[in-house]
């Protein structure tokens, strides 16, 4: 199963190896991972997909509590909440294909963010399902290349557990 | 005032009541040789080489519940640390590191004798520093020690950089360590912790099975007061020899992949068994999939990481050992439960299994047989010396002939399995325990991964004892090769053995040889006369010996093979790993 695992971490050096390390060392898969600052700037935060079963998110969630520099370890399984993913593709589609494509980029709430003579390059945002759908349909019209940014999550206000 | 960070370092160190620690000079840490040179509350023991001084540090701690320190320069003497930080690490032992490093500037530079040692140690400990401004310095060294010696006890690495060191600064020493991400929990959930009680009292067919985490929390008492009271039989692992008197009618001796019959038949066979600090270590367990089968399992370990780990736990209680046991007793006195009546045949039938399958050898009169060494150990040091050892069927039968009575008689590599590890071990420990009697337990093959620290011990008249069980291979290995392999000894057959007699005499120690049984005793005998000087004692020991009893690799813990049949159709013996 799929989880979204937030890690509240000391902003330090070498944190960052310390919890993909654990990954590589103890053979944990890792889907995505980004960091960012949080309000307080001693503080960054990371959020790690995973997939594994119960035993093994457990075990994950245990080992990250039990690194040091880790303050505070959510599995968003158990909250309702919000994840999003940003992707920047850069596309060529042929002449005849613009508009179709440029329409299809806006019903995905899409923008263009920069436009060659012959590519365009699109963002947009959303959670796993949204941006892999994306991907799907504008696959024909000629992607270039894509950049992800990882998933993010926050917890819903009130954050309501879930089990 | 300012002082030098070196300064600010040896401040550190007594103020954290460090009275030994062991080391190896080079380039980057010259500065701290330096201040030692004039220094009286602290003795540097020169190793012969850093994996020595890791050793050390980890025997010294193991030995006395202390933290062990160890000073290194950087690039190749803290990459020899490493097999020491691991070995610390797999065990749970507390040590402090310092390596060298090389000036802030020049870091990731490829400079000279340059490694990236907080890097490649990171896995193997369980924190580490690189100090970059000198002013964090007495403060990480602080917390290097509170997180080294609390919670669940480990290695923990600083690196040095050398202009840190030779910086200079005011020496403020932080009276409180606060880690706001660092709360290991010390007391049970009181709800756990009744229906542990519960647990026990409901159990007909219990067993507790105890690890290296009681000796770690000082809960030795606990154990067997809980034992004693609920008569309950205790199985410990190799890492919990000690743990719980060896000698007690309730005690099961050892479980796992060399432990006795009953052991693992009673685990088997339990309808309840009840780890206490341990982590379900795979030699333990073998086959999870059929461990203890018919078992609820408890654990207590305050490691949250343990749990659940390998095998599946109807009742975890995350806490330290000592307060839970003390909280889970207090609860089963006020049950008065009368488990004297209720225990009656289920120890009845543990002491059938004792007398079916005890753990024995066959004696010879004209070869010694290892066992027969170890036995004799035995009895010679009345049960109350400091054993040591390395790894292979040494180890083992170490586990299984000596019976340890008290924690922390029982220094061995248990989870890395380090060979090279007992010689610089006993070391540490001789010289935390100086009136004590500290015996290495070896192997001809890994005495000499550690050889050169018979220079530690002359020089420092450390009286500790090597007793060789020289059989001339690499044993362990080749009794694999013998069982799973078809007899074909690869590579395993040491050939050239040094004359350990002559090796010791010429590094002005005592050597001492016995070639036939008779020769055993007297040779112990006077081997235990010498106070001032390590001896090695090299036993001319039976080759073809094999430890017994042995679950292959990949088979259940009852799916023991014993002595007798070895000369049996493979397919007994089938490995998988
Ligand atoms: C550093 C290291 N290298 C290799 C091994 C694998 N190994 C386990 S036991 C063993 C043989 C040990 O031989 P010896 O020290 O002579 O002891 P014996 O088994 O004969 O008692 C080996 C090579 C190990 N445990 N440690």
């Amino acid at each position: 199963m799929r989880h979204t695992i937030s890690v509240l971490v000391e902003n330090k050096f070498g944190v960052l190896s310390r919890v993909s390390g654990l990954f590589s060392g103890r053979g944990f898969n890792i889907e995505s991972l980004s960091v960012g600052e949080t309000i307080d700037p001693a503080i960054s935060l990371m959020t790690v997909v995973t997939i594994g079963d119960d035993q093994i998110v457990e075990q994950i969630t245990k080992q990250l509590n039990k690194l040091i520099d880790v303050i505070k370890v959510v599995d968003f399984v158990e909250f309702e909440h919000v994840e999003r993913e940003m992707i920047l593709v850069k596309v060529s589609p042929k002449k005849n294909d613009k508009a179709e494509f440029l329409r299809l980029a806006e019903i995905f709430r899409g923008r263009i963010v920069d436009s060659g003579p012959t590519t365009f390059t699109v963002e947009t945002t959303g959670d796993e399902k949204k941006i892999a759908a994306f991907i799907e349909l504008i696959k024909p019209f000629g992607i270039k290349e894509f950049v992800r940014t990882g998933t993010i999550a926050i917890a819903r206000e009130g954050i309501k557990k879930i089990k | 005032m300012k002082i030098s960070g070196a300064e600010i370092l040896i401040k550190c160190l007594k103020k954290e009541g460090v009275k030994h620690i062991f080391g190896y000079p080079g380039g980057v840490v010259l500065n701290i040789f330096d201040i030692l040179y004039d220094e009286k509350g602290l003795e540097l023991f020169l190793t012969r080489h850093e994996q020595g001084a890791v050793h050390a540090a980890d025997g010294y701690a193991r030995a006395s519940g202390k933290v062990g320190v160890a000073i290194v320069t950087s690039g190749p003497g803290a990459t020899n640390t490493v097999t020491g930080i691991a070995t610390a690490s797999m065990d749970s032992i507390p040590l402090v590191v310092f390596s060298g490093q090389v000036p802030t500037m020049l870091i990731g530079n490829d400079a000279f004798q340059e490694a990236d040692i907080v890097g490649i140690t990171r896995p193997c400990t369980k924190h580490n520093y690189l100090v970059k401004d000198i002013n964090d310095l007495a403060r990480t060294v602080r917390e290097a020690f509170h997180i080294a010696s609390t919670g669940r006890p480990g290695p923990v690495l600083i690196d040095l950089p050398k202009d840190v060191t030779s910086g200079m600064a005011e020496f403020i020493w932080p009276e409180e360590v606060k880690i706001r991400s660092y709360n290991p929990t010390y007391h049970g959930n009181k709800w756990m912790i009744r229906q542990a009680a519960q647990m026990i009292t409901k159990a007909k067919k219990p067993v507790i099975m105890a690890g290296g985490g009681v000796i770690l929390s000082e809960a030795s008492k606990e154990l067997k007061e809980l034992a004693e009271l609920t008569k309950i039989p205790v199985t410990t692992t190799l890492m919990g020899l000690g743990a719980f008197p060896g000698t007690n009618k309730l005690s099961l001796g050892m479980l796992g992949m060399h432990g006795t019959y009953y052991a693992n038949k009673a685990v088997q066979d339990a309808d309840l068994l009840i780890g206490i600090g341990v982590r379900f270590d795979d030699r333990v367990t073998g086959k999870t999939s059929a461990f203890a089968p018919e078992a609820k399992i408890m654990q207590i370990d305050i490691d949250p990481t343990s749990i659940r780990k390998n095998v599946s736990v109807d009742l975890p209680v995350v806490g330290d050992v000592r307060n839970v046991l003390r909280d889970i007793i207090k609860g089963l006195k006020e049950q008065k439960g009368q488990w004297g009546a209720v225990r009656s045949s289920w120890l009845k039938q543990i002491n059938a299994w004792t007398k079916e399958r005890p753990l024995t050898y066959s004696f010879d009169d004209k070869v010694i047989k290892p066992e027969f060494v170890v036995e004799k150990i035995f009895e010679i040091s009345k049960g109350d010396a400091i054993i040591c050892t390395e790894v292979g069927q040494n180890q083992m039968w170490a586990a299984q002939f000596y019976k340890y009575d008290k924690p922390r008689r029982w220094l061995s590599s248990g989870g890395l399995g380090t060979m090279g590890y007992g010689f610089p071990a006993a070391i540490g420990a001789q010289i935390a325990c100086p009136d004590k009697l500290v015996i290495d337990i070896a192997g001809d093959g890994s005495i000499q991964m550690n050889i050169q620290e018979l220079a530690t011990a002359v020089i420092n008249k450390l009286p500790v004892k090597v007793a060789i069980l020289n059989n001339g291979f690499l044993g362990m290995v080749r009794q694999w090769q013998e069982l799973f392999f078809r007899e074909r000894y690869s590579h395993t057959n040491l050939d050239v053995i040094p004359d350990f007699v002559k090796v010791a005499e010429a590094y002005g120690a005592v050597g001492l040889r016995a070639e036939k049984p008779e020769d055993v005793v007297p040779v112990l005998k006077e081997a235990l006369k010498i106070k001032d000087r390590p001896v090695f004692m090299d036993f001319k020991v039976d080759w073809r010996e094999k430890v017994f009893p042995m679950v292959p690799a990949g088979a259940a813990i009852d799916e023991m093979i014993f002595d007798e049949e070895k000369k049996k159709p493979e397919k007994k013996l089938k490995a998988v790993k």
